[in-house]
């Protein structure tokens, strides 16, 4: 088993109190399935979309407001999962609710730290 | 899965009514942005946390949160009232304004706002909707067959009127009981909507049911709001809405009152409608929703068809055509008159409506003449009333009622 980071980008907002209700309980339900598998690491935690963020530049080391991704670059948060490889990962990831959203969810390996 | 049950729709409502009393009415969109704004933070937080074990709690401490940021961020370009103005005493204020004691009747007001007598009462019922019970524009569109475009219109117009107002309505005001009426007959309406109306889904019916019987709950337990004609009307509603699982079949075809199977009717709610009728009878004042709750009782209480006491029914429609002289009361009427005395007095009571022109493009009108033609065997009348019945049908499902009608007859015509 190896380690997979899931990377959520880009989930537009809910319009109605309905929706963001079905959307939680999905992901409750996803997350729940993957737990179930033996799939969870660790749920993980979101990151904050509006005006938290700065970006501090190499060199000057000048500070800016940012990031500037668009929103639909924009992440979300993060989750840890195992799986036996990276297509295993992969696939786990269709389930993901943000899919459902407009997002999109990137899977990385960790790297593996050996000699 | 953790049980929510709506729970997010639910505390729309409340925290909506809430901030918008802090802000003021004329900044009733800023208010609806901080709570959405608090509603995705949940979101966020909940998808990876799990939810937390008092949620609502979390949620009007978030909304509290978000409405500081935002006092803070709009204090200079909006004006507020002063002690939100002055940090000095912003932070004590929106402490004490979120304290439950501040927080209790904030639904009930902003109810009242709503019901303004300046909007028309389809704008009040879909402000009622859309604010009170958290539906987008869309979904208050989808209850009321309305365009998202055109109920934007309605929703927006609608929402100017009351923010040139900045208090929600007090509920010491003199004019509450004028107001109390409006509150009356727009959750009346919001009911009404959900249990006959035109929305063809038959779990956004009852859902509109339930919301009606929600608001009304918080009406029903408010010092002045909980009048005898509110218990008549929280008795109406819990009667039919005892109705609603057994109206719709397997298949989720409309099946009416007379051929429902009576022992799916849902017994619990049909006791709160008896003791809502008995509370309603303490008084003098008989509403027109006393009329109706009697009928519904009446309805509820028989174990069958057969031994309805459709002679007081008929006695009560009486009452209630001199309180609400409407033509849709008066073919209601004709249709209990055609159960008591046979369907040639009904047809001739249908004849005889006032304004009966106006039902025209009603099609349970067009189906009752069907009902009561076929019963008198005149299969190629009934035939074409319930023709003229599909074509004024608004929903799929009541095409597909009319249809199913039709071919029976189609069958049972010699060609």
């Amino acid at each position: 088993m190896s380690e997979f980071m899931y990377i959520y980008r880009g989930a537009q907002r809910p319009t109605s109190p309905e929706q963001m209700q079905q959307i939680m309980q999905k992901w409750m339900a996803w997350f729940q399935d993957l737990a179930a598998q033996g799939k969870l690491v660790d749920r993980g935690q979101p990151l904050e979309a509006g005006g938290g963020g700065k970006v501090v530049q190499a060199g000057t080391k000048m500070v800016t407001d940012g990031p500037f991704a668009e929103a639909k670059d924009l992440i979300g948060g993060y989750s840890l999962v195992q799986a036996n490889d990276l297509d295993e990962a992969a696939e786990l990831a269709k389930g993901c609710p943000v899919l459902e959203v407009g997002g999109s969810v990137e899977v990385r390996a960790v790297m593996k730290i050996s000699m | 899965m953790e049980p929510v049950d709506h729970l997010f729709r639910r505390e729309s409502g409340r925290m909506i009514a809430t901030v918008t009393r802090i802000f003021g009415l004329n900044h009733l969109s800023l208010a609806e942005d901080v709570v959405q704004d608090a509603f995705c933070r949940a979101l966020d937080v909940w998808k990876h946390q799990g939810m937390p074990p008092n949620p609502e709690a979390w949620l009007m401490a978030t909304a509290k949160n978000r409405a500081l940021d935002a006092l803070r961020r709009e204090r200079t370009a909006r004006k507020f009232a002063p002690e939100l103005a002055s940090e000095w005493s912003l932070v004590a204020t929106l402490e004490a304004s979120f304290a439950p004691p501040a927080i209790k009747d904030d639904q009930l007001r902003m109810m009242f706002s709503c019901c303004d007598p300046r909007l028309k009462e389809e704008a009040q019922v879909a402000l009622v909707l859309h604010l009170l019970c958290g539906f987008s524009v869309d979904e208050v569109g989808g209850a009321f067959l309305v365009s998202h475009a055109a109920m934007e219109k309605r929703l927006t117009r609608a929402k100017k009127e009351l923010a040139a107002g900045s208090l929600l309505f007090d509920l010491s005001a003199d004019d509450f009981s004028d107001r109390l009426l409006a509150v009356q007959r727009a959750l009346y309406l919001l009911f009404n909507e959900g249990y006959h109306g035109a929305s063809p889904e038959s779990s956004t019916r009852a859902e509109l049911c339930q919301e009606a019987i929600r608001l009304t709950s918080i009406l029903l337990e408010s010092e002045r709001g909980g009048t005898t004609a509110t218990c008549a009307l929280g008795a109406l509603m819990c009667f039919h809405a005892s109705r609603l699982e057994a109206r719709i079949d397997a298949a989720g075809e409309l099946i009416p009152l007379f051929e429902q199977d009576r022992t799916r009717w849902d017994r619990g709610l049909i006791d709160q409608g008896k003791y809502l009728l008995h509370l309603s009878a303490r008084g003098h004042e008989i509403s027109e929703y006393h009329y109706e709750a009697m009928i519904a009782s009446l309805h509820a209480e028989a174990p069958d068809l057969a031994s309805t006491d459709w002679q007081t029914i008929v006695q009560i429609y009486g009452h209630l055509l001199t309180a609400r002289p409407t033509p849709v009361v008066a073919l209601n009427r004709a249709i209990a008159i055609a159960q008591l005395e046979g369907p040639v007095r009904g047809l001739e009571e249908i004849t005889r409506i006032q304004g009966g022109d106006r039902l025209e493009a009603y099609p349970f009108y067009w189906a009752a003449i069907g009902e009561l033609e076929s019963k008198l065997g005149g299969a190629e009348r009934a035939f074409s009333a319930f023709q003229k019945a599909l074509s004024s049908s608004r929903s799929p499902t009541e095409r597909r009622f009319f249809t199913r009608k039709m071919t029976e007859l189609a069958v049972s015509v010699p060609l």
